[in-house]
């Protein structure tokens, strides 16, 4: 049990030493010849205008709100679907009491327009 | 006996006999070197996995387009992973630019790769080999998962999945160009919004397994895979890993004819491939997920697996080659969708898709147990 | 080895925590706070508290971070960082910090937390499954709380399309 942590953990660090081996491999044997053409932002040859940054809108940021409810309810489903035999038929109707209330927070979302995409 | 005792007494493992120094060796052994050699052979085998994968991937379009692919670099072009690689180490990279930040420039494809490896910890590759002797010299019991068998493996998985995101935001916030910028937030919003159906998909499946261990979900299907239980999940699966890895038709996050390759626009040579890199493995990962959870792992065809362990790990790599198989054949024949269907997709059908799914499983299997 | 991997991953997470103040990038500090987060995980599965770990790591790790990423890539760079401080909101801050730090102080070394150990042991849990464990109480015990937590959730939603709609 606890092996298998320890398993993660190494694996942890194993993945994490690679990327940083392969980045530094190439970061020895590449050839620099840096010029300030080279490191000018790219935009298909033209030079760029005005700043990065553009307005968005504040739509990307609803998708994330709304995400982080249903992630959250989604976590909760988790320990109830591995318990769901021992716990029988009542585990059922509190489940969908629960996705009821969230599933109208969905539709509420959906007839404000908050999920269409502008 | 205060609260600071009672905290590390936690930290222990209950009652462990006290032991003589080679034990002692003999244990650390056991608790560092095996997994430590497990993690490479893992990480090495994802390698050569992905370097592959590409090839197959570049010869398989090339049939679907009569065309005949690499052919060039040794014999069926199979040496070309090989000169693709050398080439990115050996390419000089546009470097820095105007950034916003160097560290995240660089760390952010070493976040990318490292997320995509690390999902593979979890997922068991074969079953256990009984001990068995060779030339009159006891083998122990070699154990084919190859990964962790925790009693959180899905869970595990979903995090991770979580995880991979930050690598592409942050690589194509920092690059400080447009394109990139556009593309790191279509690419925040379609990864998150995916990842929710993904979720319930695999929590109808856990109603039937009762399991988190993934070793335990494939033990469940020696006898049926739950693909045929769970149809629909299945494809709500396939459909979200399609779209988290950023594959086509949901390819949306490096649209080359309008984002100019997206985040990765500012991104030349060995970042570059990193990224490469880690999107290959992270479809390597979703094909073999897919396979276990839903293909029956090593487990299904059970007279087929229980000739022999290895031919059990067989099964699991056909099946895994057969989802990726799925991908390239997708990619070959759909068009990319506009982003609004994309997501209009994914809210509106997906995801209530999902949660009915969920509650129709819930219904029946309170309705027939067992 | 246990006290070991304590020690290391708690250093990680102070230092972590500490470049999250520090950090003059906004998008560094959120780094920090995902690595941070991360390696709280750890120290719950060193608790022996797997459910709670990968939840922190699904929630605050993959979903509350992006949060924060959102406002960073919506915000025009350059503007982020905030240039009033004022000097008495300063002191007011640490006045609060060494109030916290005196409470947590005090907390573990008198002990009052420790309590008495419920039914659910390690051994118990290692039997049932942790998760399993988790969904047992949850749905028993905890009922109601876990119901209240759907309304809580469904203000969380309804006060974010009403804040959207507002802005456009």
């Amino acid at each position: 049990m606890l092996s298998d942590y320890t398993f993660i953990g190494i694996f942890v660090v194993v993945a994490i030493a690679f990327p940083i081996i392969a980045l530094a491999l190439a970061f020895f044997v590449r050839p620099k010849k840096p010029d300030a053409v080279k490191s000018s932002t790219y935009e298909c040859g033209l030079e760029t205008i005005g700043e990065t940054w553009v307005q968005f809108r504040v739509q990307y940021y609803v998708y994330a709100l709304v995400f982080v409810v249903f992630d959250i309810e989604t976590v909760f489903l988790y320990p109830w679907a591995v318990a769901y035999n021992k716990l029988g038929l009542f585990a059922l109707v509190e489940m969908f009491i629960f996705l009821a209330i969230l599933v109208g927070g969905l539709i509420y979302a959906w007839r404000k327009g908050a999920l269409e995409w502008v | 006996m205060g609260r600071k005792t009672i905290f590390f007494s936690n930290l222990r493992e209950a009652g462990k006999p006290e032991q003589t120094e080679t034990g002692k060796l003999m244990d650390w052994i056991a608790n560092l070197l095996i997994p430590l050699i497990k993690s490479l052979i893992l990480v090495i085998g994802l390698l050569v996995g992905f370097a592959y994968m590409t090839w197959a991937e570049r010869k398989l379009c090339a049939r679907f387009q009569l065309r005949y692919g690499p052919n060039r670099a040794g014999p069926f072009g199979l040496l070309q992973p090989v000169a693709d690689a050398f080439k990115a180490i050996f390419k000089e990279e546009a470097i820095f630019g105007q950034v916003h930040s160097k560290v995240i420039y660089v760390i952010a494809p070493g976040i990318s790769l490292a997320a995509a490896l690390l999902a593979f910890a979890v997922v068991p590759v074969g079953p256990t080999i009984n001990s068995f002797q060779v030339f009159g010299f006891q083998v122990p019991d070699i154990s084919l998962h190859l990964a962790a068998d925790v009693n959180i493996g899905v869970l595990y998985l979903f995090a991770i999945a979580g995880l991979g995101t930050y690598g592409i935001v942050l690589g194509g916030w920092s690059s400080n160009n447009k394109y990139s910028l556009l593309g790191a937030l279509r690419t925040t919003a379609q990864l998150i919004s995916y990842e929710l159906p993904m979720g319930l998909a695999i929590v109808s499946v856990l109603l039937l397994s009762e399991s988190l261990s993934l070793v335990k979900i494939v033990e469940k299907q020696a006898v049926l895979p739950f693909v045929v239980l769970q149809p629909v999940a299945a494809l709500i699966y396939l459909i979200c890993g399609l779209a988290e890895t950023n594959r086509s038709p949901f390819d949306l996050p490096e649209t080359e004819n309008e984002l100019v390759s997206g985040f990765a626009t500012e991104y030349g040579g060995i970042k570059f491939a990193v990224f490469f890199m880690a999107e290959y493995i992270n479809m390597i990962v979703v094909s073999a997920v897919t396979a276990t959870l839903f293909l029956g792992g090593w487990q299904w065809p059970a007279f087929l697996a229980d000739l022999h362990p290895l031919i059990a790990v067989g099964l699991f790599f056909v099946k895994t080659a057969f989802v990726l198989f799925l991908f390239v054949w997708i990619r070959a024949s759909l068009p990319r969708v506009r982003y609004d269907k994309l997501m209009k997709f994914c809210w509106k059908f997906l995801f209530p898709l999902a949660l009915v799914n969920l509650a129709v499983t819930a219904v029946v299997v309170a309705l027939l147990p067992g | 080895m246990e006290l070991a991997l304590f020690v290391v991953l708690a250093v990680i997470a102070v230092i972590a925590a500490a470049g999250v103040v520090l950090s003059k990038k906004a998008a560094t500090g959120a780094l920090f706070l995902l690595l941070n987060f991360c390696t709280l995980a750890g120290l719950y599965i060193l608790l022996n508290a797997q459910f709670i770990a990968v939840a922190q790591v699904i929630i605050y790790a993959g979903a509350i971070v992006v949060l924060f990423l959102f406002v960073l890539m919506l915000l025009s760079p350059g503007k982020e960082e905030s240039q009033d401080r004022k000097p008495y909101i300063r002191v007011f801050a640490v006045f609060l910090a060494v109030l916290m730090l005196g409470e947590v102080g005090y907390v573990a070394f008198t002990g009052v937390l420790s309590g008495t150990p419920g039914q659910y042991t390690p051994e118990k849990i290692a039997e049932v499954g942790n998760v399993q464990a988790i969904g047992q109480v949850l749905f028993t015990d905890f009922l109601l709380p876990f119901e209240l937590a759907s309304v809580l959730l469904l203000v969380g939603i309804v006060g974010a399309v009403v804040l959207a709609k507002r802005e456009l």
